[in-house]
């Protein structure tokens, strides 16, 4: 169970495993969070994420727990986080949409639209200016890309030729907008082109393709070439919020999707090519639903954060009360 | 989220509804007048929480525009279209989205009347919606009404209840200058009594929603309903606690604060804000100058507390003023 192929696999189904346990614990209300579902998305950031170390950055979004998980945020931590607790990776004080875990790189999640790419970029110029091998990662939706930062972001980092990727989760909605009734370019990539940056479209259901595109855009950022910015095509299953009635959608639109689920499509793939057994993979699942349920009974378990919590991490220092 | 229809009882409205009511109407009565924002067409479902929901369908997807996520290109481009006449009502999403178009809002929609020489001005109306309750963490619910009632030639509106939201859209939408209209998104299904069809409630005029000769109680948004709580409680123990419904954040009523902490003597402002360099800053300073000498005691201020919107349960609900607090500020101008 060594190929890269099978690690790729583990992280999808440690996102699509998750997701389906938020999905499920949020709906019997044994936590009240909002949550942005990313079932439909898992290849992505498991693709990307394979590429990279712990010593590189990410910056996520509001819908970001896969962008999270794939890069190896301990789910314990992360499920405590949603919670509310205090044993949270932000000690309940961000929540799903600002999960910040630096241990294993990521360095901010935010729920402003667009945000994560110019924040990107500072990661990438400090690896830069000290002369470190470490690449930044801007995760971001194809809405996001009709906003002002986006463009900034792309022209800054072209110029001084940072080491980041702009990894763009085109899943064909903006909320509850349509792709092509809010985006004048007919593909996202197309924009490089205009920052003097390589651009690239990727089928972002299919492991392999952005596996490559990543391991492409990685080296060239460690090697000074600079940036890259990908478009992984893909959907999201269970809407923009959890709740979201799907009524906006293309009648047969998500159902299409669904039918092809990147997760058992790729299982399938490994275990034809001869990359897993039936069993390995089996025990794999196994072992993550095991973990899943430790991280769910230890979040719930966990105390709440103290009230004094309000005045801890304003500043430096603490208020007074 | 719900829809306009879902949780008012006959005879009642809810401020989702109201809103949608008082644009209608706009629109029925100007063609100048139209919607523009993300996801408010119909065919996005009528806004995140359906306040827009039918305009596209009744008016055309002309006047009622779902636009790119682009928060500087719609107020942008409200404004251009304001300047040359129109009427434009701009929905941004949440108040922590009006930080990506503070340009636009600050620089421009506020000045130009002045840079001008009066030579342009912007009837321009943003509707935003905010307020912590419903667990959405840092950058989703703050009260930031504070930097625009800073901020010259803008005006600030924040209806407490349904029939306000709608006799103060209206007012927002055919005054000729810009405006920013709050509506609190956890009491966005709230029912309330349904206002007088086509009555306009005139901006930077305050309300009083309850009567009393013992303190004065300030506020706006829907906080103005625990106000009114901890007023209805206090009666009980003869405590007469006066409450002033701002309405209009800015330019705000002095005269009615002045008239009315000239009788009680006592003032406590309350707003969802964090308290320092709030709007409650500004009125008691106002209360101050004018009454200094015969206020019986010191102005008190309630507000959030000095810090993000935390996600934790727990946490939030600490945050944001209760009435518990509302209560204890009254007990101690009281003293
Ligand atoms: C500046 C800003 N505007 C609006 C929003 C509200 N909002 C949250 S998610 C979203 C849709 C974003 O779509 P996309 O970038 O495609 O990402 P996806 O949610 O599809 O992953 C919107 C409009 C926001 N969070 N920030
Ligand atoms: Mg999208």
């Amino acid at each position: 169970m060594k190929s890269v192929y099978v690690d790729i696999y583990r992280r999808m189904t440690l996102i699509k495993q998750n997701d389906e346990r938020f999905r499920a614990v949020i709906k019997l209300g044994r936590i009240i969070s909002p949550y942005y579902p990313v079932r439909g998305q898992e290849a992505i950031p498991a693709a990307v994420s394979a590429n990279l170390t712990n010593d590189d950055y990410i910056c996520t979004i509001y819908r970001g727990v896969h962008d999270m998980l794939a890069k190896g945020v301990p789910m314990r931590a992360l499920w405590a986080e949603i919670a509310g607790k205090a044993t949270g990776t932000c000690k309940g004080k961000g929540g799903p949409m600002h999960v910040t875990h630096p241990a294993t790189g990521v360095m901010v999640t935010t729920g402003i639209v667009g945000s994560s790419m110019p924040i990107a970029n500072g990661l990438a110029l400090a690896a830069q200016i000290r002369g470190e091998k470490r690449v930044a990662v801007a995760y971001f939706g194809d809405g996001a890309s009709n906003i002002g930062a986006f463009h900034e972001s792309l022209n800054m980092a072209s110029l001084w030729k940072l080491p980041v990727l702009f990894v763009c989760q085109n899943n064909g909605y903006g909320e509850h907008t349509r792709y092509e009734l809010a985006t004048s370019a007919a593909k996202i990539s197309d924009r490089a082109a205009g920052y003097q940056m390589a651009g690239v479209t990727v089928d972002g259901n299919d492991p392999l393709a952005v596996y490559a595109a990543a391991k492409e855009a990685v080296e060239r950022a460690r090697s000074g070439g600079g940036p890259t910015l990908i478009e992984a095509r893909t959907f999201r299953f269970f809407g923009h919020l959890l709740g979201d009635a799907d009524n906006y959608m293309k009648k047969g639109e998500k159902e299409a999707a669904m039918a092809n689920d990147p997760v058992p499509k790729f299982r399938a793939w490994l275990i034809a090519n001869g990359h897993a057994t039936e069993a390995d993979l089996a025990a794999m699942e196994a072992g993550i639903e095991k973990e899943i349920d430790a991280a769910v009974e230890f979040a719930l378990s966990s105390p709440n954060p103290d009230v004094a919590e309000l005045r801890r991490d304003v500043f430096a220092h603490e208020l007074s009360a | 989220m719900s829809t306009a229809t879902s949780t008012a009882k006959p005879n009642t409205l809810n401020t989702v509804q109201a809103v949608n009511m008082a644009l209608d109407e706009a629109m029925g009565l100007d063609p100048n007048v139209i919607v523009l924002g993300e996801d408010v067409a119909d065919e996005q479902e009528g806004g995140i929480a359906g306040v827009t929901k039918g305009l596209s369908t009744k008016y055309g997807k002309s006047r009622v525009r779902s636009t790119p996520i682009s928060e500087q290109a719609i107020i942008g481009a409200a404004i251009g279209a304001a300047i040359v006449g129109m009427r434009p009502v701009a929905e941004i999403m949440l108040m922590n989205f009006t930080t990506v178009c503070m340009d636009m809002i600050v620089n421009h929609a506020a000045k130009l009347r002045f840079m001008s020489g009066g030579q342009t001005h912007v009837p321009l109306t943003i509707r935003t919606m905010t307020g912590a309750g419903f667990g959405t963490g840092g950058q989703h619910s703050d009260y930031l009404e504070a930097w625009f009632a800073h901020t010259a030639g803008i005006k600030v509106v924040a209806p407490s209840c349904p029939a306000d939201a709608y006799g103060l859209m209206l007012s927002c939408v055919f005054d000729d200058d810009p405006c920013l209209f709050i509506e609190n998104m956890p009491a966005y299904w709230a029912p309330g009594a349904p206002p007088e069809k086509g009555v306009r409630i005139p901006l930077g005029k305050a309300n009083i929603v309850r009567s009393g000769g013992d303190v004065t109680v300030i506020g706006y948004s829907r906080i103005v309903s625990d106000c009114i709580a901890v007023a209805d409680k206090l009666a009980k123990e003869k405590i007469g606690v006066e409450v002033l419904d701002l309405r209009t954040v800015s330019p705000f009523d002095e005269e009615a604060i002045l008239n009315s902490v000239g009788k009680t003597r006592r003032a406590v402002i309350v707003h969802e804000a964090v308290t320092p360099f709030g709007v409650g800053a500004e009125i008691a300073t106002r209360i101050n100058k004018a009454l200094f000498g015969k206020l019986a005691a010191p102005v008190e201020r309630v507000g959030a507390s000095y810090c993000p919107v935390p996600f934790s349960k727990p946490l939030e609900t600490a945050f944001v003023p209760s009435q518990a607090q509302i209560e204890a500020a009254v007990r101690t101008v009281l003293k």
